[in-house]
């Protein structure tokens, strides 16, 4: 793995708590699986209808009939219960699931996500995503601070079409760690030696510092 | 009247569906699809289906098969992204898509099989699926009115039945199909194994039979596993 998805997959797994119930999206969020504390009572969600995924199987025991949200062969933790697309998204809808942890493609300074679709590129759908956003109890985001030009992820506006408006509680990349909250973006933490100058000129979205933050620099 | 549903031929049970069709597959990727179905219907090649399901197969199998023979004019699916056949067909205008979120296309399969015309989520609210939608505020929130989805027919994989149309999923391959057979007009349920009544246990049917219309003993089943990942040992 890159130093930077380390990096905030590292951070992203501090965001569970033992005896949580977290839905992890598909790509780097997956990742975070594997960082959680082996005495945490953890139950991961997998949106295609399974409460409690297990590792991956070892080689001969894959089962076509258990998959994840990714499509991909897994097991089932001791515990665990399977469910209808239907159930599966009252859960989530319902506000039964603690923690979504999603990937972005952009994120605003009001807490807007956009992950699903890039104008002129092919549609491929936003899956559970939409879904996850406005359900969970917490949203958390995590994703490259900038993308391959070196521009900030983090907007003033989406310029993407949306997954969700407002959503987002907090949003943790390779350089830093912001919440919103009512009074807007804020900068809770930076990674690693990280300045906050240097999150300041790599994202474009206002965002104020925590004085827990100030304090210590 | 009681009607035997149990059908001994594929092409017998997909024979009256019609061009133009609206179908409901149960299905999530590759998992749980009712792939023998699917296949009749290729054969029989009807056309011009509007197909419901949460994904449209990969090119070479499931739904896909139907999208390479073009026999598909319109898909409404929450992910098509597994489909390089769909990208040619949607890029240049064959194919029509309606994008709709994960679980409110599941609620929309389930409302319709339940008798419910519509109903109110947050999901896309203030995004592109938005447009055109009515809205409705509900304790100082904006929810989106969807509506319910009903099929011609519908496609359900299961693993076992008895001969009354009870049916037993096994895991994830459960996913969208006792929301599949629910929304059917007719609803056609291919399984691997079929008992006698009596011989499932009342509490573990989690499809009643009251939604079942044929059934079908598929045989060879492929169950392709599209992202084959192992533990590294």
């Amino acid at each position: 793995m890159k130093d930077a998805r380390l990096a905030i997959v590292k951070r992203a797994v501090q965001e569970i708590e033992n005896g949580m119930n977290v839905n992890l999206g598909i790509g780097m969020p997956t990742l975070v699986a594997n960082e959680i504390p082996a005495d945490f009572n953890v139950l991961l969600q997998s949106e295609n209808g399974l409460l409690g995924i297990g590792p991956y199987p070892t080689a001969g025991e894959e089962d076509p009939d258990l998959i994840n949200a990714g499509k991909e062969t897994i097991t089932a933790v001791p515990g665990a219960s399977f469910f209808d697309s239907a159930e599966s998204f009252a859960m989530i809808r319902g506000g039964h699931i603690d923690l979504a942890i999603l990937g972005g493609m952009e994120v605003s300074e009001q807490g807007d996500l956009a992950n699903w679709m890039i104008p002129g590129k092919m549609v491929k759908g936003m899956g559970g995503a939409m879904d996850l956003v406005n359900g969970a109890k917490r949203v958390v985001v995590i994703m490259e601070h900038v993308n391959k030009h070196g521009e900030s992820k983090i907007k003033k506006e989406c310029i993407l079409p949306l997954t969700g408006r407002r959503v987002v509680n907090r949003l943790i990349t390779d350089m830093a760690v912001f919440d919103f909250t009512a009074e807007g973006m804020v900068l809770i933490e930076t990674q690693g030696n990280i300045t906050i100058e240097e999150v300041r000129e790599k994202t474009e979205a206002y965002f104020t510092i925590a004085p827990e933050l100030v304090a210590a620099n | 009247m009681k009607e035997r549903k149990v059908i001994h031929s594929f092409k017998e049970a997909v024979r009256d569906i019609q061009d133009g069709s609206t179908i409901i597959v149960g299905g999530f990727g590759l998992c749980g699809i009712p792939e023998l179905s699917i296949q009749a219907i290729k054969e029989q090649e009807t056309k011009d289906l509007t197909v419901v399901s949460n994904n449209c197969g990969v090119d070479d199998w499931g739904l896909g098969l139907l999208l390479a023979n073009r026999q598909i004019k319109k898909m409404v699916s929450s992910y098509v992204g597994e489909n390089k056949i769909f990208e040619q067909q949607y890029l240049s205008g064959e194919l029509e898509v309606e994008l709709t979120p994960q679980g409110t296309l599941a609620e929309r399969i389930r409302a319709g099989g339940a008798g419910i015309p519509g109903f109110y989520t947050p999901t896309g609210v203030g995004t592109p699926i938005a447009e055109g939608k009515e809205t409705k505020e509900f304790d100082g929130k904006t929810f989106l009115l969807e509506r319910g989805i009903v099929g011609d027919f519908a496609l359900v994989k299961a693993w076992k039945a008895d001969t009354l149309g009870n049916l037993v999923y096994r895991k994830t391959s459960r996913n969208f199909n006792p929301l599949a057979a629910m929304a059917g007009k007719i609803t056609i349920a291919e399984v691997e194994e079929i008992v006698e009544p009596g011989e499932l246990d009342p509490d573990e049917i989690h499809t009643p039979g009251i939604y079942v219309q044929r059934l079908l003993l598929g045989a060879n089943y492929q169950k392709r596993i599209e992202r084959l990942t192992v533990a590294q040992v």
